[in-house]
C-alpha cells in the first residue's frame, strides 16, 4: 500500500523553494535564531558561507538582517513567531523607519502562526502578530492558508526589495491551491467559493475550518481567503463581500484589536454595507490550557462544530 | 593633515556645534562636544575612508554615530567634505532641513539614530555584508558608555567577535555621564575594557581629546581585516569646553543660554 503524500509544512514549502532560489545568485543571506528544520539543515549544508546562526539573540537577529540588506543582501530572518516581538523596536526602527530611506529585502519567517505550539504554551503561541506588523509603514505581511502559497511567496519575496512578515502555520495544512496558482499578491485574498448569503472570510489554518463550516451550513456560504493582511485591496474585498447578508470572519487572532476582522470592517464600511458581522478569533485572554491544537480551537469557540453551532 | 591642522579642524567643529546649538537649543551639546577630536581623528586623520561629495561612495568607510544624541558635531564636518552645503547647518531644526536635533536620514549617516543600542547589531550585519563582497571597506561603530548598558549592544559585541569581524572598530565615547547622571551611580560599567577584553575584542583605552593618541590607537587599525574586532574606549568629558556644562551630572539634558554661547565663542577668538 502506499502512503498518500503529504504536502510539506509551510516552512520546509519556504526553505525548499529557498534552497532552489540561493542555487541561482549569491546575494541571499539565513539567518536562524537557533531554530532548526530538517529542510535547513540541507541549506545550511549547501550554503554554509551564506547561513548564519546568530543564537538566541532575537535584537542581534534584526539588526545582522539590516546591516545585510543596507549592503544590497536578500535576507531571510528566521525564529519562532512571538519570538519575533522581543525585537519588536529593533522591527521598528531598523526595518520600518529605516525603509523610509533605502530598499531593505529582509523577509521574518515566522514559525508558529496562533497556537500552532499548541501544548508547548502562551510564551510560545502567536494571537498578535496579524495585528503588530501591519502597524508599521513598508512592512508587508504575509498569512498563507497552504504550502502552495508559501512557495510562490518566495519568489514574490526576492522581487520585492521591502520588509516582510511570513506568518508561517506550524502544522501540517491541507493543500488548498494548485501548484500552477498564480496569487494576485496587491488584491491580497483570493475568493475559494462564491456562495449565498453568507460568506466567511479567513486567514491562515483557519481558512481550513472555514471550508469545512462552508460544507455544513445549508444557505450555501462563499468562502475568501486572505493571505496578505498587507498590502491588502481593501476595496476589491469589500465589494467582494458587500452583496452577501451575512460575513463571518474567521482568524486565530485576538478580536477587535487590529487584525483581519478590522480590516474586513473597513472594507465593508467603505461600501455601505449593513448586514450582519460575525467575528471569530480570540477573545482578550491567553491559553494555558496544554492540549492540542484541536483542543484549543474548541476552548477558543474556534473549531468547526462550535463555528457551525454559532451560525446555524 | 598635520596634527596642527587637525587641531585647528578640532577647534572650528567645536565652535559651529556650539554655534548650531544657539540655533537649535534642542540639540545636545554636551553629548556633542565629547566625541569633537575622535571625529576630527577619523576624518581628518585619514582613518575612515571617504570620498568628498560623495556619501554613497562603495568604497567608503561604513560610520554609524549609534549615540546619535551626540551626533551634532559630525554635521560640520559632513558639510566641510562636500555631502552638503555648510548653509544647510544654519537651517537645522526647520521645516526645510534635514537636520534634526537628533541625525536621521542626512548623508553621511548610514543609520536611522535616535534609540539607542541599535549601532553595533546593524554595524556587524554591513561587516560581514563587506566581507562577503569581498571589500575591504571598514565599519566604525561609536557608542556612548551609556549605551552600553544595553543588552542588544552586548548581543552583537558576542556576534562580532565569535564571528572575528576584523574589519569592524567600536569606539565608546566614554564620558562617564549618561541622561540622569554619572553611570558609576546609575550602571556602572567598570572595568569597560576588562569586560570587552573577556568577550574576546581587542582593547585599547586612550584620552579621548589627545588627538596624537587617538591616530596612535586607530591608524595600525585603518586598513585591518583580519583577527578581532577592535573596541577602542575613549576617556572623554561631557560637555568639553564648556565651564557650564562639564562635570555637571545632568549636563546631557542642559542647554548653553544665548549668553554663554557668545561669551564661549568669544573666548575662542
Amino acid at each position: 500500500m502506499t502512503q498518500p503524500i503529504l504536502p510539506p509544512v509551510m516552512r520546509d514549502a519556504v526553505l525548499q523553494r529557498l534552497i532552489e532560489r540561493m542555487r541561482g545568485r549569491d546575494d541571499i543571506f539565513f539567518l536562524s535564531g537557533d531554530f532548526g528544520s530538517p529542510v535547513l539543515d540541507r541549506l545550511r549544508q549547501e550554503f554554509p558561507s551564506r547561513f548564519i546562526n546568530v543564537g538566541i539573540a532575537e535584537q542581534s537577529l534584526i539588526n545582522v538582517s539590516c546591516g545585510l540588506a543596507m549592503e544590497g543582501f536578500t535576507v531571510f530572518a528566521y525564529a519562532i513567531a512571538p519570538f519575533f516581538l522581543r525585537a519588536f523596536e529593533q522591527i521598528r526602527i531598523n526595518l520600518s523607519l529605516h525603509s523610509h530611506h533605502r530598499k531593505l529585502n529582509v523577509n521574518l519567517v515566522a514559525v508558529g502562526a496562533g497556537a500552532s505550539y499548541d501544548v508547548a504554551g502562551p510564551t510560545h503561541h502567536c494571537f498578535e502578530d496579524l495585528a503588530a506588523y501591519r502597524l508599521y509603514p513598508h512592512m508587508q505581511v504575509f498569512s498563507p492558508s497552504d504550502a502552495t502559497l508559501c512557495r510562490a511567496f518566495v519568489d514574490r519575496a526576492l522581487a520585492i526589495p521591502a520588509p516582510k512578515y511570513l506568518r508561517l502555520d506550524g502544522k501540517r495544512q491541507p493543500v488548498i491551491y494548485r501548484e500552477d496558482f498564480q496569487p494576485d499578491w496587491d488584491r491580497g485574498f483570493h475568493t475559494l467559493r462564491e456562495g449565498v448569503d453568507t460568506c466567511l472570510v479567513s486567514t491562515g489554518c483557519m481558512t481550513h475550518i472555514a471550508s469545512t463550516v462552508a460544507d455544513a451550513l445549508s444557505c450555501g456560504p462563499g468562502v475568501v481567503d486572505v493571505f496578505m493582511m498587507k498590502p491588502l485591496d481593501l476595496d476589491a474585498l469589500g465589494r467582494t463581500l458587500c452583496s452577501y447578508r451575512r460575513v463571518v470572519i474567521l482568524q486565530e487572532a485576538f478580536t477587535g484589536k487590529g487584525g483581519l476582522d478590522h480590516l474586513v470592517l473597513e472594507a465593508l464600511h467603505a461600501q455601505g454595507w449593513s448586514g450582519e458581522l460575525r467575528s471569530f478569533g480570540l477573545k482578550d485572554s491567553f491559553i494555558f490550557v496544554p492540549a492540542s491544537r484541536e483542543v484549543i480551537l474548541r476552548l477558543a469557540g474556534l473549531d468547526s462544530a462550535s463555528i457551525i453551532g454559532a451560525l446555524s | 593633515m598635520e596634527l596642527a591642522q587637525l587641531k585647528e579642524k578640532a577647534r572650528w567643529i567645536w565652535r559651529e556645534t556650539v554655534r548650531v546649538h544657539g540655533l537649535a537649543p534642542e540639540t545636545r551639546v554636551a553629548s556633542s562636544l565629547s566625541d569633537v577630536e575622535i571625529f576630527t581623528t577619523l576624518y581628518y586623520g585619514g582613518i575612515l575612508r571617504h570620498k568628498h561629495g560623495d556619501p554613497d561612495w562603495v568604497e567608503r568607510d561604513r560610520m554609524i554615530v549609534s549615540k546619535g544624541h551626540g551626533g551634532i558635531s559630525l554635521y560640520p564636518i559632513l558639510a566641510d567634505i562636500g555631502y552638503f552645503p555648510l548653509a544647510e547647518l544654519d537651517r537645522i531644526c526647520t521645516e526645510s532641513s534635514f537636520l534634526g536635533s537628533i541625525p536621521d536620514h542626512i548623508p553621511g549617516f548610514e543609520t536611522i539614530n535616535g534609540s539607542l543600542g541599535h549601532g553595533p547589531g546593524v554595524g556587524c550585519g554591513l561587516a560581514v555584508a563587506l566581507r562577503a563582497k569581498k571589500s575591504d571597506s571598514r565599519v566604525y561603530v561609536l557608542c556612548g558608555d551609556g549605551e552600553m548598558n544595553s543588552g542588544a549592544v552586548w548581543e552583537a559585541i558576542m556576534f562580532a567577535a565569535f564571528h572575528k569581524l576584523g574589519n569592524m572598530t567600536l569606539i565608546v565615547d566614554d564620558n562617564e555621564i549618561s541622561m540622569l547622571g554619572f553611570q558609576k551611580d546609575i550602571l556602572g560599567l567598570s572595568p569597560l575594557a576588562e569586560k570587552l577584553k573577556a568577550f574576546h575584542w581587542e582593547v585599547q583605552e586612550v584620552d579621548g581629546h589627545d588627538i596624537p593618541a587617538l591616530l596612535d590607537v586607530l591608524r595600525p587599525l585603518a586598513r585591518r581585516q583580519d583577527g578581532p574586532p577592535q573596541a577602542i574606549v575613549a576617556r572623554t568629558i561631557k560637555g568639553r569646553g564648556a565651564p557650564q556644562l562639564e562635570n555637571k551630572p545632568l549636563c546631557h539634558v542642559m542647554n548653553l543660554s544665548k549668553e554663554d554661547i557668545r561669551s564661549l565663542l568669544g573666548e575662542e577668538k
